[in-house]
């Protein structure tokens, strides 16, 4: 069984985001990496699903320049066997993105599954688990919290809005985007950390799979922080006048209540 | 003026509101407006959509629409832009246009940007706004070819106006092939919950560690039900057990922008405000005067939520009387 786990490298949550020069992107200088935490789901299942498969493989595939081999390796360190660096430009959206990790899959021998995060916690599109099944011709299931495997078939349960939930059949190769409550990563560990320092990772150049800067469909500009907020009113006096008060506020001022 | 198409998503025979926001915008932007609703049997709402103001209505229905799939749904909608040859495309960023919009992208060969919070049609382009870094900064969307142009748009980033309930539709079929799908579903498992989820409810009012327990977030219940709110909470009382991991607000759980977001125990760590900044309007409620929270809440008090909670609840329910 032939298992790949896409992941993205993300500023890690605590970043205070500066806007580079032109207002494109972010500043990196100083940026702390991190692997995009949803998409730690999906190394740790298919690292499940590998021990309890006898010669099953995991590859992990990650794009984006040469810095998120970093990520690759925290990945090999968790257990997986093999790594692909897609080389893609900082600036691809999700439509480029997607044609270069498909375009590296179809390269492949056999693809059973295709692991993702169910977003990424830096521009949250939720496109590319998608777009890359749509390029392979095959289902997608997102925002999945729950697995059963009989074969290769999956019941999937995938989290929608209001506390329900769908319960999914379809079967491999199928991709899914996973979302908490699949499975608890794992950490690696540091001889593991220390072993993945050495494992090969493999590079796949754009031109190889035929993909190019004409994929790109949108672009981001005029990046901006939001507005300084005015100070807001502070409302004094004991709880039965706050409340009073503020509901008046929100009611006759604001207009939301 | 471009060519709209909008899809009106429904679940059990019952629109979501903020697929109308879509149908109002573009009309009231001066577009052709299309509407298509996907289902088993959902004529009766198209009326619907021609109060909100779509010119034309499109019904692809099918017994195999009855319950959505990512595959199905997403053929259906296909049809539909075959049928209409629309130059934009909108639906609302929910999870289930979240997932299928990208199939349609690449199935239609057009540009989809999703989580969008600001739209407005220029010269018969869209003109987008999304948050980045889960809204530590905002962006425009500029689409780099001429081809047909997708977006999913946020619930409640544009409003809903008064629908002109004189209207109907007269709507037209649009037939899908359904043969050879390769998902199915086997359940749908309804939550419990009669309120709103917190990407879609108008007030949002958010509990943190200062409630102590999970019992304690009973009293942002009573004041959410006063007024029709969603409950949700920091990643702090997630992480605590006290709710589940789908109220939570921030960056590593949702992110929501109500008109109304009433913070109560949450101090404000950098992954929450990016989480809930773009509210239009934000209380704070925290006994800590240097919470973080403060500095981005419109009203601020400091005290103890405990108390005030429970005064709000009252005072809310004498304006709603």
């Amino acid at each position: 069984m032939n298992l790949y786990v896409c992941i993205k490298q993300v500023p890690d949550t605590e970043t205070k985001i500066k806007v580079n020069g032109d207002g494109s992107g972010i500043d990196t200088a100083g940026i702390k990496w991190i692997m995009s935490s949803y998409d730690e789901f999906g190394v740790e299942e298919a690292l499940r699903l590998k021990e309890k498969t006898p010669g099953a493989t995991v590859t992990v595939v990650s794009a984006g320049p040469d810095r998120v081999i970093e990520t690759l390796r925290t990945a090999l360190a968790m257990g997986a066997d093999n790594a692909i660096h897609v080389e893609l430009p900082e600036t691809a959206d999700s439509a480029m993105t997607a044609k270069a990790i498909a375009g590296t899959l179809k390269k492949e021998a056999k693809v059973d599954l295709v692991f993702f995060g169910k977003e990424a916690l830096d521009v949250a599109a939720s496109q590319v688990p998608q777009l890359v099944a749509a390029h392979l011709g095959i289902p997608a299931v997102t925002v999945v919290c729950g697995i059963e495997y009989a074969g290769s078939n999956l019941k999937c349960k995938r989290e929608i809005e209001g506390g329900s939930f769908e319960m999914v059949e379809v079967a491999a190769p199928v991709v899914i985007a996973g979302s908490k409550g699949l499975n608890e990563p794992r950490y690696a560990t540091l001889p593991n950390i220390m072993k993945a320092k050495k494992k090969e990772v493999k590079a796949v150049k754009l031109a190889d799979i035929g993909v190019s800067a004409s994929d790109q469909k949108i672009k981001m500009k005029n990046l901006q922080l939001p507005p300084p907020k005015q100070a807001g009113k502070k409302i004094d006096g004991d709880a039965g006048v706050q409340a009073q008060q503020l509901a008046q506020a929100l009611h006759n001022e604001a207009k939301v209540i | 003026m471009a060519k709209v198409l909008v899809f009106i998503e429904q679940r059990e025979g019952k629109a979501k509101k903020a697929s109308y926001e879509l149908v109002a915008a573009s009309a009231a932007a001066g577009n052709e407006t299309h509407a298509v609703i996907i289902g088993d049997s959902v004529s009766g709402l198209a009326n619907e959509s021609a109060q909100f103001g779509a010119n034309q209505v499109h019904l692809v229905q099918d017994a195999a629409l009855k319950l959505y799939t990512a595959e199905s749904y997403s053929r259906a909608l296909l049809a539909a832009i075959k049928t209409v040859n629309p130059e934009i495309v909108l639906a609302a960023h929910t999870p289930m246009a979240k997932e299928f919009m990208p199939f349609v992208s690449v199935m239609a060969d057009a540009a989809l940007a999703t989580d969008c919070t600001s739209l407005t049609f220029n010269g018969g382009k869209l003109a987008l706004k999304r948050p980045v870094y889960s809204g530590k900064a905002s962006a425009e969307v500029e689409f780099t070819g001429a081809g047909m142009q997708m977006a999913t748009i946020r619930p409640n980033s544009i409003g809903l106006p008064k629908p002109d309930t004189s209207k109907t539709a007269d709507p037209g079929s649009i037939s899908v092939d359904l043969s050879g799908l390769k998902t199915k579903i086997l359940e749908v498992v309804k939550g419990n919950s009669a309120r709103p989820d917190v990407t879609e409810a108008a007030i949002v009012v958010s509990g943190g560690r200062s409630l102590k327990n999970a019992e304690n977030f009973k009293i942002l219940e009573d004041l959410a039900d006063t007024v029709g709110a969603a409950v949700g909470a920091s990643r702090a009382a997630v992480d605590a057990g006290y709710r589940p991991h789908r109220d939570q607000v921030g960056q590593t759980g949702k992110v929501v922008s109500p008109s109304c977001y009433i913070a109560c125990g949450i101090s404000g760590a950098i992954q929450h405000l990016a989480g809930m900044r773009s509210s239009k309007v934000i209380v704070a409620i925290n006994s800590d005067p240097q919470a973080p929270i403060f500095q981005i809440a419109d009203y601020g008090i400091v005290g103890d939520l405990f108390q005030v909670v429970p005064a709000l609840t009252t005072e809310f329910k004498k304006i709603k009387e």
